[in-house]
């Protein structure tokens, strides 16, 4: 099948058996890689790409479905080239991981809480990132890079209603 | 400057290698897409052990994309079984099984098709005769030998060897008390996210298999070659893959062989990614499945004299390296204690499970819990605190190097000060009260100690001692570096990492021994062709290895530095002072050479240089092990890690009495790896491990039916840690430096894991003892401990 | 792990998705995924046709009728769960779904999906058989109904006849002092429960219990009722004592299952504890009121 997706804003179109999830397609005919498949059942999260700006698995959606919906992949979330989004570097910052594989999904569902919450709690962060299995780091520095990330962002400037 | 006087080392620097992953462009194998790359799908026996009677493989070929159907009957004819450590030639380890499949998800043939779906779509047709055979699940059965997982063996013993190092049965005589206990290890494994895959590219005019895998292997391209028959010089494995964890587990060597031949084979290039369910049943990446039979002697002090431990290891299948596991925990036998005498009984054998690999510790977690819960039921027996046993029984920090009784020298420690520091922190009667008040409100709440070692630097002398046909005394790491032309550094490493941040650790060591930024040196890893010999990141073993290797390298520059300098300037080699890239007149500092210059003449000036010295500024090293580099003598006593590091646990949990979960409350641990290079990346390293260790003691479990299937197949029932189950942990710091190392360091890539387990299961241990209940087997399942308490209530 | 081929159909209308369904018997109904796409890739599942019914925007509400709350099949967990009328009128429901999964399956899993599926863990299904919720479907161009209670038959298997799509699910409303209780107990925090409790609370005027209705999940093919135990303590000011013996005596002759997460025995003497706990709760948030 011939499908158009909306992938981190552009429009792209890719030949698809409905069999072939968002995930796979995202990886072998987008050449999108960041996304990671790790358990393909939808447990372990390092599937995780936006959908319509919320979390989801990419794994456990075919791509067919996916047509009409905005999808950010951590390709999406990065700047430009050499640069890092606040997220990002905050996850550097921390050190906030170590083989890297389960990242993206974590800076993804961060963005995502993020957008959401920008004063998150400890226990907020735990929850939203629950869903995602980290085998390396036992997820401390990664809690403190989404904190560290959402206190930065807070004190970036934010534009204030105009006066009329 | 530390306290140590390093500028580099110990400081926060970030990890260079995080700014890769952060935007997903890790360069992980199922990354790579080779041109014409063909996928494998494996077809796996569903029977725990049977007789191969026939293949039907027409249907499979007939399907699209379909181009070959490999069985076990080919491969055999055409490889060599892969390696193992022992001497067990009856017991053949092959990818694909050979007319006899031995356990429930063994791989017997293998599907080459176009895409991964189209393979396994094949694989469903592949028509499979199979004899059910008898099968035996359980070590202790398989001990006694009724049903045998490879006939031709004889029985199903790999190894039962016996050790006994001192006095053991003068000092178990002269003791006033004597103590059992049985502690089994369950079935876990280290799981990564990433599952193993490798791509093999035979070219057959360069006569090069090129290798990308998600590989942790020592002799990974050795292996390779042997059991494809070709020169190991024709094997090139590319060490620039970023491995996506590994925690031992990723060996591999299966896959490879199998992908390896069907390239050369097919000529394209042949790729397998394991999807989970291959993976967790017959990726061959299970963990240790180990029960343990100890007995201590000791006196009304509680002061141990002697143990005996029998450590009985359910290997599954087949012989990889996985029954060494059962040695290295031989170089800390007595874990940190002051044990004097010990017998100690290796048993490994096969069943008719999952084939058992290399996993974070390689055995030494689980002997910790052994040798923590008997410290906790002495403590219990005599009426005394856990900690007072302890202290009691520990090493002092006087009787460094302090050499053990099977033969290990420990380096260095302050076992009792790093305790200290941990109650300092968080005063011990401040916790009891805290656990007395739950207990007051009617929970169960105990407090868990567990002071564990973790043996670094991998001179895996467990080889020879279970082996004496193996000699191996050198175990190797190394480091190049060159400076180019205008002057930039760049270092070579030459293994895969799985996340370690061994780029970062290069970097750092070269620009603290050159007094430069370390962002300034490139490091880069060049295949198994181009390296120099790297035992892989095994044994915690690489800040030791790799750091050493690349501080003798950077220091080897620094002198061929300071040879040019002094011979420009005219004076003595050792006026010449080094500083930061120049060299200068100690004299008079004004007259000096800057890094350019030096630069310029060992690149441009050859009349400027040293008589006879090489042009250029290239310098390698390539490191043994420090210590040890003699076999085991006569009693099976030898050296083996080098460092010892330290870490004590300090849990305080709580359970409701109705559900049975374990729930952490406080968790502090005490950790001395000497010093730290990157004081992120072990941290990390211990959180980590501290997470693993809470999944192997109260959630992971690799359960098998009573008809020998494996019943945790997906991450549906094999259980995780997130980030609710990994509680906060605050560390508490301590650095005894090593004497054995350039620069005081010690290993930390197994911290945590090591202790946590132990620490965890002494923890409710002490909360359910007031009901006259213990458990000693790992994991420590919810119903399991939930139906204990009912039954010990309703007897009260 | 890669699905079996399939053909992929996305109708327009819920009587278009009935009739591809009737035309296939190998066709299955495809809504978040969560749970089919995972027995498709492991190949449990291998459907000829997938129809696809997440667009269908007709079937995706959440609507107060009298006396009740209606939720349409393809409401997404996270929709319901942060839901002003659910929370309102349904708030058993509001406590419950939080339990369902991860917030990224919730945001892609669905209410009738969670029904339809029938897994006996499943927090929705055991909402339902508490509430007497009453599940819709369409079959063949007209609309029937079942009550919960009769719609679970099995492990996994519901009464939903061949060729009929769930289009969704009806909740009646308790108005008066009501309060809910919600109770599960797992290996970690989001999985499957190994036994589950649900409770609803009515107090009459006189602080009893005017209406009690218990569920219990998890510990059985599909969720029950403990309705001994709802009969002996209506009408009572359900002091802990009676309810912990009626729950007991109600829960004394099930069957639990057993299974390598949990023993029979586990489940059954939890699950007595779990429903103890519901009714607390549901009491306590009665009085408040």
């Amino acid at each position: 099948m011939r499908i158009e997706l909306d992938i981190n804003g552009s429009k792209r179109e890719v030949e698809v058996e409905p069999r072939t999830t968002l995930l796979d397609c995202l990886r072998d005919n987008l050449a999108l890689t960041g996304a990671h498949a790790g358990c393909e059942h939808g447990v372990c999260g390092a599937c995780t790409v936006l959908f319509d700006g919320i979390a989801v698995r990419a794994c456990l959606m075919f791509a067919v479905q996916a047509q009409g919906s905005k999808i950010t992949t951590i390709e999406g979330v990065t700047p430009g080239p050499g640069e890092l989004s606040p997220v990002q570097d905050a996850f550097c910052e921390t050190h906030g991981m170590q083989c890297g594989y389960c990242t993206p999904a974590m800076i993804l569902t961060a963005h995502a809480l993020l957008a959401n919450n920008p004063e998150p709690t400890r226990e907020d962060i735990v929850e939203a990132i629950s869903g995602n299995i980290c085998r390396c780091t036992g997820y401390a520095q990664i809690v403190e890079a989404i904190a560290l990330a959402a206190e930065r962002m807070r004190g970036t400037n934010r534009p204030t209603e105009l006066q009329t | 400057m530390t306290e140590a006087g390093h500028r580099f080392v110990s400081t926060d620097r970030r990890v260079r290698e995080d700014r890769r992953f952060v935007v997903g462009k890790g360069r992980y194998v199922a990354d790579i897409a080779l041109p014409n790359a063909k996928h494998v799908a494996l077809v796996t026996c569903p029977y725990p052990a049977a007789r191969i009677v026939s293949i039907d493989k027409s249907a499979a070929l007939a399907m699209p994309g379909v181009h070959y159907v490999l069985d076990g009957d080919e491969l055999a004819g055409a490889t060599l079984p892969l390696m193992t450590g022992l001497e067990t030639p009856n017991v053949p380890r092959r990818p694909l099984a050979h007319e006899v499949a031995r356990y429930s998800g063994e791989w017997v043939v293998a599907v080459v098709a176009d895409t991964r779906a189209l393979a396994e779509d094949a694989a469903e047709a592949v028509e499979i005769d199979y004899e059910p055979l008898p099968f035996v699940l359980d070590a202790e059965e398989a001990l006694e030998g009724k049903v045998l997982v490879h006939e031709a063996h004889g029985s199903n013993v790999l190894l039962d060897k016996t050790f006994t190092w001192g006095e053991v049965d003068k000092d178990f005589a002269a003791a006033p008390r004597k103590l059992k206990l049985r502690v089994k290890w369950g079935r876990s494994s280290t799981v990564p996210i990433e599952t193993f895959g490798v791509v093999s590219s035979w070219d057959p005019w360069r006569e090069i298999l090129d290798v990308y895998a998600s590989i942790q292997m020592p002799r990974y391209a050795d292996q390779i070659g042997i059991a494809l028959k070709i020169p190991v010089s024709s094997v090139r494995v590319h060490h620039d893959v970023d491995v996506g964890g590994s925690y031992g587990v990723k060996r591999g060597i299966k896959h490879t062989v199998l992908t390896g031949y069907l390239s050369r084979r097919l000529g394209f290039p042949v790729r397998l990614i394991e999807d989970r369910l291959e993976n967790m049943r017959g990726g061959d990446a299970h963990g240790p499945e180990r029960l343990f039979d100890v007995e201590v002697a000791y006196d009304d002090e509680g002061i141990v004299s002697s143990m005996k431990m029998r450590a009985l290891e359910n290997v599954g299948a087949y012989a990889g390296r996985s029954p060494f596991q059962l040695g290295k925990p031989v170089g800390a036998i007595v874990g940190p204690y002051r044990i004097k005498s010990v017998q100690y009984r290796a048993v490994a054998v096969v069943t008719n499970k999952t084939t058992q690999e290399a996993v974070r510790g390689f055995g030494q977690a689980p002997t910790n819990v052994a040798l923590e819960r008997t410290m906790d039921e002495i403590a219990s027996v005599l009426g005394l605190d856990p900690l007072e046993v302890r202290r009691r029984n520990l090493i002092r920090a006087g009787d460094f190097p302090y050499t053990i009784p099977s033969g290990t020298t420990y380096d260095s420690g302050d076992y009792q000060l790093v305790i200290d520091k941990v109650f300092k922190h968080t005063p011990y009667e401040e916790l009891k009260k805290e656990r007395d008040a739950l207990r007051a409100k009617g929970l169960l709440a105990g407090i868990g100690l567990a002071a564990a070692l973790e043996p670094s630097g991998g001179n895996a002398m467990f080889e020879a001692l279970l082996n004496p046909k193996i000699t191996t005394t050198t175990f190797m790491d190394s480091c190049r570096i060159n400076v180019d032309g205008v002057g930039c550094i760049t270092a070579t490493m030459h293994t895969t990492s799985s996340g370690q941040g061994h780029e970062t650790l290069v970097g750092t060591v070269i620009g603290e021994v050159l007094g430069l930024d370390p962002d300034l040196v490139r490091v880069t890893r060049p295949d198994s062709l181009n390296s120099l010999p790297s035992g892989t990141p095994v044994g915690s073993r690489m800040a030791i290895m790799l750091g050493g290797a690349a501080f003798h390298a950077a220091n080897k520059l620094k002198d061929k530095l300071l040879a040019i300098g002094a011979h420009d300037l005219g004076i003595p080699r050792e006026r010449a002072v080094y500083e930061r890239g120049d060299v200068y007149d100690r004299g008079n500092p004004e007259h000096r050479r800057a890094w350019a210059d030096l630069v310029q003449i060992a690149y441009r000036n050859y009349h400027r240089m040293p008589a006879d010295m090489e042009p250029g500024l290239a310098t390698s090293h390539v490191m043994q092990v420090p210590t040890g580099g003699k076999l085991p003598d006569a009693d099976g006593r030898v050296q083996m890690y080098p460092c010892t590091s330290f870490e004590f646990h300090l849990i305080l949990v709580k359970i409701d009495p109705a559900l049975g979960r374990p729930e952490i409350v406080k968790y502090r641990v005490g950790h001395d790896c000497g010093v730290m290079i990157n004081p992120k990346i072990v941290r990390g390293m211990t959180m980590g491990g501290i997470a693993h260790g809470i999944g192997a003691a109260l959630l992971e479990e690799f359960a098998y039916d009573g008809e020998g299937q494996l019943m945790a197949q997906s991450f549906m029932d094999y259980l995780l840690p997130s980030s609710h189950e990994v509680p906060a942990v605050e560390i508490i710091h301590h650095c005894t430096p090593s004497p054995n190392t350039v620069l005081g360091q010690k290993g930390s890539g197994e911290s945590g894991y090591l202790g946590a387990p132990a620490g965890i299961a002494n923890a409710i241990n002490d909360a359910i003892r007031p009901l006259g209940i213990s458990v000693n087997t790992l994991p420590i399942r919810i119903s399991t401990l939930g139906d204990m308490i009912a039954a010990a209530q309703e007897k009260k | 792990m890669k699905a079996a081929p399939f053909e992929y159909s996305r109708p327009a209308d819920l009587d278009e998705a009935c009739a591809l369904l009737a035309q296939d018997d190998s066709a299955r109904v495809i809504a978040g995924g969560q749970t089919l796409v995972p027995m498709m890739v492991m190949r449990l599942a291998r459907p000829t046709r997938l129809i696809d019914i997440n667009r269908i925007a007709a079937l995706s509400y959440i609507r107060a009728e009298d006396d009740a709350v209606r939720v349409g099949a393809t409401t997404r967990q996270c929709v319901a769960e942060k839901d002003a009328t659910v929370a309102k009128s349904i708030p058993l429901l509001a406590k419950a779904i939080p339990n369902i999964g991860h917030a990224a399956t919730r945001a892609r899993g669905t209410v009738g999906g969670s029904l339809a599926n029938a897994d006996p863990a499943s927090e929705l299904t055991l909402c339902a058989i508490t509430l007497d919720a009453v599940i819709e479907y369409r079959a063949d161009g007209a609309t029937d109904e079942v009550p919960a209670r009769d719609f679970y038959i099995g492990p996994m298997i519901t009464a939903l006849p061949a060729g009929a799509i769930l289009s969704s699910v009806r909740f009646p409303v308790w108005r008066g002092k009501v309060g809910v209780g919600f109770h599960e107990i797992n290996a970690r925090t989001s999985d499957f429960a190994f036994v589950s409790a649900a409770a609803q609370v009515e107090l009459g005027d006189d602080g009893k219990a005017k209406r009690i209705a218990i569920g219990v999940g998890a510990a059985t093919d599909f969720p029950i009722r403990l309705d001994s135990a709802e009969e002996q303590l209506t009408g009572s000011t359900l002091d802990e004592n009676s309810v912990r013996e009626a729950v007991r005596g109600a829960l004394a002759d099930v069957e639990t299952l057993s299974d390598l997460h949990a023993s029979a025995e586990y489940r059954r003497r939890v699950a007595a504890d779990l429903a103890v706990r519901a009714v607390r709760d549901a009491l306590a948030m009665a009085q408040g009121h």
